[in-house]
């Protein structure tokens, strides 16, 4: 079920992406396409009937049930990537909004 | 019409995804998955946790077995912080001017805050292969106590050469603690120290050396890229 609504969430994002005009929406759009892909890749590693955290403390821990540690490497992975391209993303919006004095690409088209 | 569109591209894809997802015999159901059946459950065994010695087994993932995989994430985050710090180029740097000045609430609770914030990024980065944790969600919150001097302070610059100096020392040390594999061991990246118990402070051989590095490596790039977003060029 959880699924479906980080699908709903990702193409929310598309929606955005389609729709807006404005730079810093369309960052957000951004942001929330990856939060919901992240969450469906999580949510592919679930394991349900009470498993737990990959974390162990001691070897004897092995015999109980985890959850399934790969997804949440990679989603570690995906997060860090994502705030490397958010920072370079609104770097570009502050360059933008300095050239033209507005975020919105339609008032750009005008004053060029 | 333009909203209208969008609605009904993004709703046929969304339409697309959920019917191809679920006509799938790879794809189970949430909660119904049969780790046994995954290439996950190598990880989970026993002699595989004695080798890499990581109590968190998404750390051992992360560092132990995707160790170069974590070199190129490293990197692309660097390259992610040049290019804002290029995006804003310019030697002669000043603080940006904002319209709100911090009060005096912010500029005494900062100074409070500070140093909690910095031992527990210290704790999060010392124990990252034993709790939820490590190098990047550490190294993020060293980042955000620089923030908060920035917030507090509305003239204050933090040391920029040397956040640059420790990233790139701190990345030049990865690459030698990779290549020291190559030497002692078989392949880049690969351990060479004792690994030790599992659950101890001092265990797991090379994934502690290098999320400390790693730590110091992100928090010093995001705390630059931070530097960045708050300054201007000086208007001579």
């Amino acid at each position: 079920m959880i699924q479906y609504a980080s699908i709903i969430l990702f193409v929310i994002g598309i929606y955005g992406l389609f729709v807006s005009k404005n730079v810093i929406k369309m960052i957000v759009s951004l942001n929330i396409m990856e939060i919901g892909l992240n969450i469906f890749i999580i949510s592919i590693g679930f394991v349900g009937g009470g498993a737990i955290a990959p974390i162990i403390s001691s070897t004897q821990d092995l015999g109980l049930i985890f959850v399934d540690p790969l997804p949440q490497a990679l989603v570690l992975t995906a997060i860090v990537i994502g705030v490397g391209t958010t920072a370079l993303a609104l770097a570009f919006a502050k360059t933008i909004y300095k050239t033209y004095n507005t975020f919105e690409l339609d008032e750009m088209e005008e004053s060029a | 019409m333009r909203k209208l569109f969008g609605l009904l591209i993004t709703i046929a894809l969304g339409v697309m995804i959920i019917l191809a997802l679920d006509k799938t015999s790879a794809f189970p159901k949430f909660g119904e998955v049969n780790l046994q059946e995954r290439i996950s459950n190598q990880y989970l065994t026993e002699e595989n946790v004695e080798m890499v010695g990581s109590a968190n087994i998404v750390t051992a993932i992360v560092v132990g077995y995707r160790g170069f995989d974590t070199l190129g994430e490293v990197t692309v985050l660097f390259i992610s912080a040049l290019g804002v710090a290029f995006i804003f180029g310019g030697t002669k740097q000043q603080r940006l001017d904002l319209k709100f000045k911090p009060n005096f609430m912010l500029r005494v609770g900062s100074n409070v805050l500070l140093g909690i914030i910095l031992v527990t990024s210290i704790y999060i980065i010392l124990h990252g292969h034993l709790t939820p944790g490590g190098g990047f969600p550490g190294g993020a919150i060293i980042a955000s106590a620089v923030l908060l001097l920035y917030l507090a302070d509305d003239k204050f610059r933090s040391n920029v050469k040397g956040f640059k100096l420790i990233e790139g020392i701190a990345g030049s040390i990865f690459v030698v603690v990779g290549l020291l594999g190559l030497v002692f061991a078989t392949a880049f990246l690969e351990n060479f120290l004792p690994v030790g118990t599992v659950g101890q402070l001092l265990s797991a051989g090379i994934i502690p050396i290098i999320y400390v590095l790693i730590g110091l490596k992100v928090g010093s790039e995001i705390a630059g890229v931070v530097d960045n977003f708050l300054t201007e060029e000086e208007s001579a």
